[in-house]
């Protein structure tokens, strides 16, 4: 006697559609990372609040007009944020929660588990691009028209950086320590690589130095091309550098659990 | 018939085995430790296998090996004829997978995972009827981590089986559920295995596997120790038998040995449960009933029996507390 009538289990296997399922997956992380307190305060809140803070408040030093040069940096930030911190940091909760290894016993090919996670991470940046432009364009933010189209492949390529990068570090190790380094690593480039402070206003060898990390080169590429409309191709090879390295170096180190 | 499959044609595989799952030769190393060890097992189609062993055996391992995530360091492993590994994307659509613990995201609400597994499958059960019959409906929105452990494993099984497979593998499915769980996930495996599904499942439980499987197979640091079906294990001397009963603590056992024959020995395996174990007749029953009334206690509960699984267990993998 059994609760369920005969061929209620009857295997009818099947691989589902490839685009269903990376944008289910997608979509999925996509929400998750809106609803979590945590990542709105890092991909959106401290965000905001920089870009309020630095453009209103005379306490670092920024050439005229305040919010132009700012705005790129928050940019920057809004993508490092979201790419590489939050992403490594839920990526290495993922994996102690063994949902890699779930999908990974599912029909979606294995390229998608990093794949579906790069679209949710787009995502959430174009919500931070959106939220945060809009709150520049209230303070005064001008834009070159000429700059919008490099600023969009710079917007990808920092996002396919940090992203690598972000896979690299929350691919790897325990969570805990994702978490800590993943933190870590965000203040040192908040302060150091060239957020805060641009590049040209860190002093000596540190300005050569955060010039060539992935925070750096987004932010100074971002505002070359928003400020004068012309593109950073130099800055856009060191970000596809970073992009290339992390990602060979991330599909040899990537557990699953 | 003979010519009824088309020999010659395409690529010829090794001929494929009639078996859903096959196992052989296989061993796992981790570091210095062989987690598995020269095993060998065969779930045939439409039965259920479970698979028996303390703490630290190899079983997770070996149902690893099975689901592709862990690669063999020797033996041959098939499923569904297929190399778990090289040929992982055309046998993922046909396996169910309940990994031990977890296996969603720790904010996702229990209908969106499900949901997600789901869109995977060509033809999936539907995602509403399985979350209620579950018992899931009540919480399908509720955040992953804030589900109990059973909410977690039913959720993990309904992942498992919502893309119809033909082979599922269940990592301790019933662990951390309560009764009534239990019992609906037992309905779940016999039903399955009436539908044409073959099942291999991991047990602690001598009770669900002796209930469940077709087969039960026995390991122990890696290696199988007994396998058969569970009236094979369990009568494998039928002459055999046990005779159990309760009294007071700690009572005295001496004479009542003495006066049993040779080939039985008595003993008091926890406080209070005594076991007379041998050739067990009329008279091995008055003795010991003479023993009772000798030490003035009343033998409650007392029944003869043969051996359970669980005894075959203990015997084969020892009683030691494993870490």
């Amino acid at each position: 006697m059994t609760l369920f009538s005969p061929g209620t289990f009857a295997p009818a296997p099947g691989r589902g559609r490839l685009s269903r399922m990376l944008l289910t997956q997608a979509r999925t992380e996509f929400v998750l990372t809106l609803r979590n307190g945590e990542q709105v305060l890092l991909t959106l809140l401290i965000p905001l609040g920089l870009l309020v803070g630095l453009t209103v408040l005379n306490v670092v030093p920024v050439p005229n007009p305040r919010v132009d040069n700012v705005t790129p940096r928050i940019l920057a930030l809004a993508v490092m944020s979201t790419a590489f911190t939050g992403q490594a940091i839920a990526l290495g909760f993922d994996r102690r929660y063994g949902v890699l290894k779930r999908l990974a016993a599912t029909s979606l090919p294995r390229w998608s588990l990093v794949a579906g996670r790069m679209l949710a991470v787009l995502g959430v940046v174009l919500v931070q691009l959106v939220v945060l432009g809009a709150v520049a364009f209230a303070l005064g933010w001008h834009v070159s028209p000429p700059g919008l189209a490099p600023a969009a492949l710079l917007v990808l390529a920092g996002t396919a950086a940090f992203g690598a990068l972000g896979v690299l570090l929350g691919g790897a190790l325990r969570a805990e320590v994702v978490l800590a380094v993943a933190n870590m690593v965000w203040l040192l480039l908040v302060v150091a690589g060239g957020i805060v402070l641009s590049v040209h206003a860190l002093p000596g060898a540190l300005s050569a130095i955060a010039a060539a990390l992935p925070s750096g080169a987004l932010a100074e590429g971002l505002r070359v091309a928003l400020v004068t409309g012309v593109t950073p191709w130099a800055t856009l090879g060191v970000l596809l550098a970073w992009a290339a390295g992390a990602a060979i170096l991330a599909a040899r180190t990537l557990r699953l659990s | 018939m003979i010519r009824g499959r088309n020999l010659g044609f395409g690529n010829v595989t090794p001929p494929a085995s009639s078996a859903a799952v096959e196992v052989c030769g296989l061993v796992r190393s981790f570091g210095p430790v062989r987690a598995v060890d020269g095993l060998d097992l065969q779930v045939q189609p439409a039965t259920v296998l479970a698979l028996l062993g303390p703490n630290g055996a190899g079983k997770t391992t070996t149902v690893e090996v099975c689901e592709g995530f862990l690669r063999p360091d020797a033996g041959v492993v098939r499923v569904l004829g297929l190399d778990p590994i090289a040929d992982s994307a055309a046998l993922r659509p046909r396996m169910g997978v309940m990994p031990q613990g977890g296996g969603a995201y720790p904010g996702v609400r229990a209908a969106e995972m499900l949901g997600l597994v789901a869109v995977c499958s060509a033809r999936p059960l539907d995602v509403g009827w399985l979350l209620d019959v579950l018992g899931l409906t009540g919480v399908a929105r509720v955040p992953y981590k804030r589900l109990s452990g059973g909410q977690q494993q039913r959720l993990a099984l309904a992942c498992a089986l919502v893309g119809r497979p033909e082979v599922v593998f269940l990592d301790e499915p019933t662990a951390g559920m309560d009764p009534q769980a239990r019992r609906l996930v037992w309905d779940i495996i016999a039903s399955l295995r009436a539908d044409g599904v073959s099942v291999l499942f991991t047990t602690h439980l001598m009770e669900e596997a002796e209930a469940l499987s077709d087969q039960v197979v026995i390991i122990d640091h890696g290696r199988v120790v007994a396998m058969g079906s569970p009236a094979e294990l369990t009568s494998s001397s039928t002459t055999q038998r046990q005779l159990r009963f309760r009294a007071r603590p700690g009572l005295d056992l001496h004479p009542l040995a003495t006066a049993l024959p040779q080939d039985c020995g008595a003993s008091e395996p926890r406080p209070g449960e005594y076991l007379v174990d041998g050739l067990i007749d009329p008279q091995v029953m008055a003795t010991v009933t003479a023993w009772c009334a000798q030490q003035g206690v009343f033998a409650e509960d007392l029944r003869v029996s043969r051996r359970s699984l669980e005894d075959v267990f203990l015997e084969l993998t020892g009683r030691e507390l494993r870490s």
